[in-house]
C-alpha cells in the first residue's frame, strides 16, 4: 500500500538499499462505504429515478456548473440531503462525510441540477463550522441546510488564476468594519448567489511573505456598491461574473476567521474541493450515455469493448482513490497531495471519457438538441477547457506533488 | 481496517536485509525469513491473516524486486490445495491450469496413476517444492522433484519454466470446488496486480532520489519543471495503482471472490496497474538517463519487473475487454450501480 514502506532508490549505480528515497504516502488506505448507506443510496435513487420520469429536469453534463436550479435544491433540502454533516443545532442533519459522499455521488452521476447549492453545501458550510463565530453559523447554516441560501467563491481575481497570494482586492480598516475595493472574476453563479467569501488583502504586500496580510470576508451580495457584471462562456451561457467591490463596507460580524490568517484558511479547504466526486464524474452521464449508445447498435468490436473498459476502470479506480481521501477526512487528516493527485487524474479523466464517445460514436455533437448523446456530447466538449483549471490547474497542481515528494 | 504498519516493517526489514541486485534466482534468505515469520502461509485459515495484509506483504515485495514467490504459494497454491482438501507441501509453490490426463488408461479410480502432460512457464519451477494443478474438475498436487524442467525466464529475469510431469505419480488428487479456474484467474491477477503496484513504486522511489541528485546544466534536475511535473505523473500512476490493487484485495477480502464485485474490482486494478506500469516505466527511465538502461543500475529491477508483469496473468486488454464486456451488458441505467458495487 502506497507510503507505508518505503523503496530502495540509488543515486548512482547499484548503490544499494542504505541510499533511500521514502517516498510520502501517495494515497490514503482503502476505504469501505458501510453496509447501512446502500439503503440511502437506493432511496436516492429512487428520488432521481421519480423526478426524471416527472421530467423535473434532464441528465446534462458539468452539472455541478451549469446546472442551476434552486427547486430542485430546495426538494433536496427536504429531503435532508444538504447540510448533511452540518449539525443539528444549525439545521444540518449530524451525519457522516460518507453519507454525504453517497448522495452526492449519486446526483452527479444522474446528472442532476446541483449547481445553486454545490459551493454552498461542499465548502462554506464546513468552513463556517470551522472557523465562523457563532453568529455567522446561525445566520447562514440553516438557511444552506434547507437549499435556500447559496454561495460562490471569491478567490481568483482579474491576473491571479491559480497564484491566489497575488490577490490585490483590498479591504480598509473603517469604523465598525472593513472597506472593501477591488475585482473579483470567474465567480460561478454570483448573479443568483446570496453571498460568498472573498479574499482580500488587510495589510500590504510583504515580498518576503506573500502568504501574509490575507484575510476572508462574508461579503452579502446585495450589499451597497457591489456590481455583479456576466462573463457569457464560449457557449454563451452564463454562469461567470465578474464582481466589483466600490467601497463596500463590510461589518466586523462578518469577518471570516481571523485577520490575517485567510491564507491558511483557505488551504486548509482546498483538500475538500479537490478531491470530490465532481473531479471525476462531470462527463459521467456523457460515458452513460455512450454506453447506452454502443448498446443500442449493431454489437462492439473487441477495440470498443476494451476502450469501455480502460475508461470503466479508470473510474472504479478513481473513486477509490477518492473514497481513500474522503475516509481521511473523515478521520481529521489533510491529505493535502492525495487530493492533488485525484483532482490531476480525475480531471483528465473526464476530458478522456469526451474523446472517446467522439471517436465511438460518429454523431455531431449538437448543442441544440434536446437531450440525449448528441447533447451531451455538446454540452461535455465546450465545458471541458474548464475541468483541468477551475480549483487550481493542473500544472500547479503538479508542482504541488512535486513539492510533496520531495523535489522542490 | 487498520494499516498493518508492523506488517510492513516487517516485509521492509526482510526484502531489505536481503537486497542484493545481482542476483537471480530464488532469495533462499528472504525465504527463510518469509516462512519463520509466517509470511509465506499468511491467508492460510489458521493464520489469521487477511488479503489486506497480503496487500501490504506484495505491495512491499514488488517495491524491493523480492525474488520469492510469495503470491504464488499463499495465494494461490495454498489455497487451491486446501480448497480441493489435499494437503500443502512445505516451501515454495506454483498453481497452474493445466491438462494432466492419465497417461495409460483413461478409465477408472487415477489413485496411484500416472499422469502426462507439459505445464508451460510455470513461475519458479525450478525452485518449487510442489506444483498445484486445476486441471478441469480435479486438483492435482505433484512433487516438483519427480518433474523435469527446461528453464526459461520473463523480461525481469524470474524463472518461468516447463514442467514435464509426464509419467508422475501426483502426491495428492481431489475434487475442484465449484468455479476454481475464476477464482484461480482472479487470485492470480490480484497478486500480480500488488505486485505491480509495488514496483512502480520503487521505480518512482528511485527515479526521484536520483533527480535530487543528478546535476545538469549545474543544477539537480529534479528542478528543472519539466523533470517535476514528469515525477508527478509518474506519483498519479503509482498512486493510482496503489488506490486500485489495495481497493481490489479489500473488495475481495469483505465480498469474497465469487461476488461480482470482487470480479470488477480485480479486473479494473490489474487494468489499471498495467496502464500505470507502461507510464512509471517510460517516466523512470527517461529521468534516469543512459544509465537507468544499463545492466549495471538497478533500476531495470523494477523496469523489466513492471513490462514483465503487466503482461502476466490477464494484460490490459484481456482485463479491460472483461471490464467493457460487463459494462456494456449493464446498460446506460446499470453501469453506475456496476461501478459501486
Amino acid at each position: 500500500m502506497a507510503g507505508t514502506p518505503s523503496a530502495p532508490a540509488t543515486a548512482t549505480r547499484s548503490a544499494g538499499p542504505a541510499r533511500t528515497t521514502r517516498l510520502p504516502a501517495l494515497v490514503p488506505e482503502p476505504v469501505e462505504l458501510p453496509a447501512h448507506l446502500a439503503e440511502l443510496r437506493a432511496e436516492v435513487r429512487a428520488f432521481l429515478d421519480a423526478e426524471r420520469a416527472a421530467g423535473a429536469w434532464t441528465p446534462r453534463a458539468d452539472v455541478w456548473l451549469s446546472g442551476w436550479d434552486a427547486g430542485f435544491s430546495r426538494r433536496l433540502g427536504e429531503r435532508g440531503w444538504l447540510g448533511m454533516t452540518i449539525p443539528t443545532r444549525y439545521g444540518g442533519h449530524g451525519r457522516s462525510a460518507l453519507e454525504r459522499y453517497v448522495v452526492t455521488e449519486e446526483l452527479l452521476a444522474a446528472g442532476a441540477p446541483v449547481a445553486a447549492h454545490w459551493i454552498a453545501d461542499r465548502q462554506i458550510g464546513p468552513s463556517l463550522l470551522r472557523h465562523g463565530t457563532e453568529e455567522q453559523r446561525q445566520a447562514f447554516l440553516p438557511g444552506i441546510a434547507r437549499g435556500e441560501v447559496f454561495f460562490g467563491i471569491g478567490m481568483s481575481e482579474p491576473d491571479s488564476g491559480s497564484d491566489l497570494a497575488s490577490v490585490r482586492t483590498r479591504a480598509e480598516r473603517v469604523d465598525g468594519g472593513w472597506e472593501l475595493s477591488g475585482t473579483k472574476v470567474w465567480t460561478s453563479g454570483a448573479h443568483l448567489a446570496h453571498a460568498f467569501f472573498a479574499l482580500v488583502r488587510t495589510a500590504p504586500v510583504d515580498e518576503g511573505n506573500r502568504h501574509a496580510g490575507l484575510s476572508q470576508l462574508l461579503v452579502e451580495l446585495d450589499r451597497p456598491g457591489v456590481e455583479i457584471r456576466p462573463i457569457p462562456l464560449l457557449t454563451g451561457a452564463h454562469h461567470f461574473n465578474e464582481v466589483r467591490f466600490d467601497r463596500v463596507f463590510i461589518p466586523d460580524e462578518r469577518v471570516f476567521g481571523e485577520i490575517g490568517d485567510g491564507w491558511a484558511q483557505v488551504t486548509g479547504e482546498l483538500a475538500f474541493e479537490r478531491s470530490g466526486p465532481e473531479r471525476f464524474l462531470s462527463t459521467y452521464p456523457l460515458l452513460a450515455a455512450l454506453v447506452g449508445e454502443l448498446t443500442a447498435g449493431t454489437g462492439t468490436d473487441a477495440g470498443t469493448r476494451r476502450r469501455i473498459g480502460s475508461l470503466v476502470s479508470r473510474l472504479w479506480t478513481l473513486r477509490s482513490m477518492s473514497l481513500a481521501v474522503a475516509g481521511a477526512l473523515e478521520s481529521g487528516e489533510a491529505p493535502e497531495l492525495a487530493a492533488a493527485l485525484v483532482k490531476d487524474l480525475g480531471t483528465r479523466f473526464e476530458n478522456e471519457i469526451v474523446d472517446a464517445a467522439r471517436l465511438l460514436v460518429d454523431v455531431p455533437p449538437d448543442p441544440g438538441a434536446p437531450d440525449g448523446f448528441a447533447r451531451l456530447l455538446a454540452d461535455a466538449v465546450l465545458h471541458a477547457p474548464g475541468f483541468t483549471l477551475r480549483g487550481g490547474t493542473n500544472e500547479v497542481l503538479r508542482g504541488i506533488v512535486a513539492r510533496g515528494m520531495g523535489l522542490r | 481496517m487498520a494499516r498493518n504498519t508492523d506488517l510492513a516493517d516487517l516485509a521492509e526489514s526482510i526484502f531489505s536485509d536481503s537486497w542484493d541486485p545481482g542476483a537471480t534466482g530464488l532469495d533462499t534468505t528472504a525465504w527463510r525469513a518469509c516462512a519463520e515469520s509466517g509470511l509465506t502461509t499468511l491467508t492460510a485459515p489458521d493464520t489469521g491473516g487477511t488479503l489486506d495484509d497480503a496487500a501490504v506483504l506484495l505491495e512491499t515485495a514488488g517495491a524491493w524486486a523480492a525474488r520469492v514467490p510469495l503470491a504464488e504459494t499463499d495465494l494461490l497454491a495454498g489455497w487451491l490445495a486446501r480448497s480441493a482438501g489435499l494437503p500443502v507441501p512445505d516451501g515454495p509453490l506454483a498453481a497452474v491450469r493445466g491438462s494432466l490426463g492419465p497417461a495409460g488408461d483413461t478409465t477408472g479410480d487415477t489413485t496411484g496413476d500416472t499422469v502426462a502432460g507439459v505445464l508451460p512457464r510455470v513461475p519458479w519451477g525450478r525452485a518449487l517444492a510442489g506444483v498445484v494443478v486445476l486441471d478441469g474438475d480435479r486438483v492435482l498436487v505433484l512433487d516438483a522433484a519427480a518433474l523435469t524442467v527446461t528453464e526459461g525466464t520473463n523480461l525481469a529475469e524470474e524463472p518461468r519454466d516447463t514442467l514435464d510431469a509426464t509419467g508422475v505419480v501426483p502426491l495428492a488428487t481431489g475434487p475442484a470446488p465449484d468455479g476454481a479456474a475464476d477464482e484461480l484467474a482472479l487470485r492470480a491477477a490480484l497478486g500480480r496486480s500488488l505486485l505491480l503496484a509495488g514496483a512502480a513504486r520503487g521505480a518512482l522511489a528511485r527515479a526521484v532520489g536520483y533527480a535530487g541528485e543528478r546535476r545538469q546544466f549545474g543544477r539537480p534536475i529534479a528542478r528543472f519543471q519539466a523533470v517535476q511535473h514528469m515525477l508527478a505523473e509518474a506519483g498519479t500512476e503509482v498512486a493510482a495503482a496503489a488506490a486500485a490493487s489495495a481497493a481490489a484485495a479489500h473488495t475481495a477480502r469483505t465480498a469474497g471472490f465469487a461476488a461480482a464485485g470482487t470480479t470488477l474490482a480485480v479486473a479494473a486494478a490489474k487494468a489499471r496497474c498495467g496502464e500505470a506500469a507502461t507510464a512509471v516505466a517510460r517516466i523512470t527511465h527517461q529521468v534516469h538517463g543512459a544509465i537507468g538502461f544499463t545492466r549495471e543500475h538497478d533500476l531495470r529491477l523494477l523496469t523489466t519487473r513492471l513490462w514483465a508483469w503487466r503482461d502476466e496473468d490477464g494484460n490490459e486488454s484481456y482485463w479491460n475487454d472483461r471490464v467493457g464486456t460487463a459494462a456494456l451488458a449493464a446498460g446506460p441505467d446499470g453501469l453506475w450501480p456496476l461501478v459501486t458495487g
